[in-house]
């Protein structure tokens, strides 16, 4: 197994008096989609959200290249390499299209052929180049905010559900596009609910429940393994209802 | 895949729709017309629209700092009037060790003594800003209550520091010689020094506008305002960004004071607490973190105060306060309300 | 019995519970305990100020909202009572209606600007009543054919509450027994009943309610409770309160004006007070309004000699002058903001937060 790009080991989270994660075992190996599944409520944004310092881990180390980030502010966080697409998309709607593109690469004017590549990914964010945000339907919004996470070489893109509430062409398009970005030197920590997105996507995959990783391993061994997807997802289903 | 299912759906605005996303920007105009109306007399109209226009425009240059601060911080800072009065201080000190300057008629002398003066209350108060956001603000974020608390201790304390440096009484200040007087247009009387103000708060307006939409600075502060968590996930450092825009704020603050004192030609202490009424006025009729509501606001105030006090003097606070309630009946979160995430 | 007058709410701290009844029977006795005319005079406005400042932490320390209208209220009160003894002459009903109309005006004020301004957010508040109270003081200070203006009103009460009155010929400890002492008396009971009266409505269902949405009113909301109206519930209580405590002013200066009781200092005053004495807790305001009045009448002077024996170092002297105590308040509010938060009552009952 290659080393791993990123480990989690041992972190707990509080927000305010709640205890959210009780201990996160996680490792993302580098290149490659690593899966975060699992049910409403099991932990899988707020884990996103600690790896990226939005949340303080409370309690354990992040590694990320060997180095304990656990204890940076998101904007070191991110600038070691790592890129955050939020569940609620995080669009400046007030910004175009291009404004939205441009502080989001940080060195200044982005890279014109990685931006046409980008733009080939998503093509709506050609058309609407110089439309605000705002005006985007929420599936190009979303393709708005994977293209900024990916708008310079990253490590690390962490993406929170993108396929929440999209039509299933949508998805369909979301999915050929991280495909595509697989391809390319970046490693993805993709929370989903949709498994049939996850099985078209993921190479290892861990499930949470109650703010714990219940499950790692290969996403082929969990889609070839009906017995433990019932075992699993069965048990986020009954737990859900 | 198919390209035409993930197009947008435009839907058609109606007329009254478009009409209403665009009626804020009317309302100075509509105004301008009924107290056009209302005064009857176009001469002294346009004498009392330049004042309003002039005071408006004053206290934009005072407003914007502090809507800026909350949009992009939720810091509400009710300390600013402080930065006010102590920029009429420091610029006024300036302007009467320049006496040589203003009190000669020559137009290039007086108006660099008023650069200079404003130079030196923008530094000062930008100074001010920075000390405290680091001591006062700071360690308040996200605690409203105490924020509104312990700005309002720094606008007590820096009251009377103003006192302890500048002496217990009100100052008086005489406007440069070339800017005395007035200056007929189309038979109303013009006051120069209005002039003046509202060039210096229409090319403020349209320097931030630009500063705001064109510049990197800019659009990190408007993406800030409407997301904060999400432009320091990009990489940003976002408290650095608010310390000077605070700073920035602040500094604003301290030029509106000096163009404040020189348009009262007396200064006091308490002047940063009295015009704090009407820039938090101004603030709330536009949104708070809206610049260009703040704009709207302060001309829609400046322009109904000049007139009421013209039609109605005994009534002039109240229109304001009349137009403020009128205002939120008709958008509860102000003209322009700020998009926030959260 | 004692324990239910004061609603079952204990000063839990012992020091505390001294300090309170210190003060309790310093202003029950205080015509005998301190004879003089400066001494009843700060007596009164100790008691007058221990209720405004309560009915103002209703709002700040047990509901959480920042309302700069409060003197407004207490003017509201004051000008109540004022005009309706300077139109119906000095006789009792003249003052009880002038003091039921002030409340009522008050009330119907706070329940408009509540409904108004505290259904967005509660910094708008803040804002609305800042400029609303100062657009009021305005106001008053230039309707002066009404208000008598700046100079304010001064008229006459009814006579059996002034010096001339005298209730027996022989004095007790030597005092004279006289309508002044039956103004102090009346000033103090209605200060008591209307502080138990607060009390009472903190350690209510109705209280525990505020302190909800106080600390979380989304929840509050989830749970069922209209954060409004209990929000608005608490603006129209404390300018009731408020209002009422201005009345008891107008009686005893037997003058008002936008000075006693409008302008901005001595809302900053209020806000002084209750910080300094503790946000949150009734006895906070006990505490703060006494220890505030007792330095602005007594430590003013003391300053005033500091100032003159330092009368040769230029900026310290400056500093020093008796004019300048409210910097060293600001300071000290700023720093108790940061620190004890819950103020003297807080440190006394060992409150860490």
């Amino acid at each position: 197994m290659p080393e791993a790009l990123l480990t989690l080991d041992g972190v707990h989270t509080h927000i305010g008096p709640y205890h959210i994660l009780h201990g996160v075992d996680l490792e993302v190996p580098a290149g490659g989609v690593a899966m975060l599944l699992g049910r409403n409520g099991a932990g899988k944004t707020t884990t996103l959200r600690t790896i990226m310092g939005l949340w303080k881990a409370s309690a354990g180390t992040i590694r990320f290249h060997g180095r304990d980030i656990a204890g940076l502010d998101t904007p070191a966080i991110a600038k070691l390499g790592i890129a955050f697409v939020p569940e609620d998309m995080g669009i400046f709607t007030d910004l175009t299209v291009q404004e939205n593109m441009m502080l989001a690469a940080r060195s200044g004017a982005p890279d014109r052929p990685r931006l046409n590549w980008i733009c080939d990914l998503f093509p709506p964010l050609r058309t609407f180049w110089h439309s605000p945000a705002g005006t985007l339907s929420g599936g190009q919004k979303q393709m708005l905010s994977v293209a900024r996470a990916i708008i310079e070489p990253r490590a690390l893109i962490l993406i929170d559900e993108p396929t929440k509430g999209l039509a299933p062409a949508i998805i369909k398009a979301m999915t050929a596009a991280l495909r595509q970005l697989k391809e390319t030197d970046t490693t993805i920590l993709l929370v989903e609910q949709n498994f049939s997105m996850a099985r078209a996507l993921g190479d290892t995959v861990a499930v949470m429940d109650d703010g714990r990783i219940i499950h790692e391993g290969d996403m082929a061994d969990l889609s070839a393994d009906a017995g433990l997807q019932e075992r699993l997802m069965g048990l986020s289903l009954e737990a859900h209802q | 895949m198919s390209d035409e299912r993930i197009r947008p759906r435009f839907d058609e605005l109606s007329f009254s729709q478009r009409l209403g996303e665009h009626a804020p920007l009317l309302l100075a105009p509509v105004l301008a017309v009924l107290g056009l109306i209302a005064i009857g007399d176009p001469t002294t109209w346009l004498t009392l629209t330049v004042a309003g226009l002039a005071m408006g425009l004053m206290i934009f240059i005072m407003a914007s700092g502090l809507t800026i601060v909350f949009g992009l911080m939720d810091v509400i800072n009710f300390g600013h009037g402080a930065f006010v009065a102590v920029g009429a201080f420091v610029g006024v000190t300036v302007l009467s060790l320049l006496s040589g300057w203003t009190g000669t008629p020559d137009i290039v002398m007086n108006i660099s003594a008023i650069l200079l003066a404003i130079l030196a209350a923008m530094i000062a108060t930008g100074a001010m800003g920075w000390l405290f956001e680091r001591v006062i603000v700071m360690p308040v974020y996200g605690f409203h209550l105490k924020q509104i608390l312990v700005t309002m201790g720094g606008l007590i304390v820096t009251e009377q520091l103003i006192h302890v440096i500048w002496g217990p009484d009100a100052l008086h200040i005489a406007r440069p010689e070339t800017l005395q007087g007035s200056v007929i247009v189309f038979g109303a009387a013009i006051e120069k020094y209005r002039i003046l103000a509202v060039a210096v708060g229409l090319a403020l307006f349209f320097a931030m506008r630009h500063v705001l939409r064109k510049t990197r600075i800019g659009l990190l502060v408007r993406a800030g305002v409407e997301n904060g968590e999400m432009v320091e996930a990009l990489g940003y450092r976002i408290k650095a960004l608010f310390l000077w825009v605070f700073v920035a704020g602040s500094a604003l603050a301290g030029l509106g004071g000096v163009m404040w004192g020189l348009y009262q030609e007396t200064i006091t202490a308490q002047m940063g607490s009295e015009i704090m009424v009407l820039v938090f006025v101004v603030v709330i009729i536009g949104g708070l973190g809206s610049v260009e509501g703040c704009f709207i606001g302060a001309l829609l105030v400046g322009l109904l105060a000049n007139y009421a006090a013209f039609l109605a003097p005994k009534v002039a606070l109240v229109s304001t306060i009349a137009l403020m309630v009128a205002v939120l009946m008709w958008r509860p979160q102000g003209l322009y309300p700020v998009v926030k995430a959260k | 019995m004692l324990v239910r007058i004061i609603s079952g709410d204990m000063p839990r701290s012992r020091l505390l519970s001294l300090i309170v009844l210190v003060i309790g029977f310093s202003l029950l006795f205080a015509p005998f305990l301190f004879p003089g005319i400066k001494s009843l005079d700060t007596a009164a406005r100790i008691a007058i100020f221990i209720v405004l400042v309560a009915s103002y932490d209703l709002l700040l320390g047990y509901t959480g909202i920042v309302s700069f209208a409060h003197t407004m209220f207490y003017g509201i009160g004051a000008y109540g009572t004022a005009l309706a003894l300077d139109a119906w002459g000095p006789s009792f009903w003249a003052m009880g209606l002038g003091t039921l109309l002030g409340a009522l005006v008050a009330a119907v004020l706070a329940l408009l600007i509540g409904l108004f301004s505290l259904r967005v957010r509660a910094i708008f508040f803040a804002m609305v009543t800042l400029a609303i109270a100062s657009a009021f003081a305005v106001l008053v200070s230039q309707m002066s054919a009404f208000t008598g203006g700046e100079d304010g009103l001064t008229y006459r009460i009814p006579r059996e509450l002034t010096p001339a009155f005298r209730l027996m010929t022989d004095k007790i400890l030597d005092v004279s027994i006289n309508g002044r002492l039956l103004a102090y008396y009346l000033i103090f009971f209605c200060a008591l009943v209307l502080f138990l009266v607060l009390l009472r409505i903190v350690n209510s269902p109705f209280g525990t309610t505020l302190k909800a949405v106080r600390d979380n009113s989304f929840r509050a909301e989830a749970i069922g409770y209209r954060v409004i109206w209990y929000r608005t519930g608490a603006t129209v209580l404390s300018a009731v309160v408020a209002a009422l405590a201005g009345s008891l002013l107008a009686i005893w200066l037997r003058y008002t004006g936008p000075a006693t009781t409008l302008s901005m200092e001595i809302m900053i005053n209020i806000l002084l007070m209750v910080v300094i004495g503790g946000m949150g807790t009734m006895y906070g305001a006990v505490v703060g309004a006494t220890i505030f009045i007792l330095a602005q009448t007594y430590l003013q002077d003391l300053m005033g000699i500091a100032s003159k024996a330092t009368d040769g170092i230029p900026l310290l002297s400056e500093l020093i002058a008796p004019e300048r105590w409210l910097l060293w308040l600001g300071v000290l509010f700023i720093l108790s903001v940061y620190f004890f938060p819950t103020g003297i009552v807080g440190r006394l009952r060992g409150e860490v937060k």
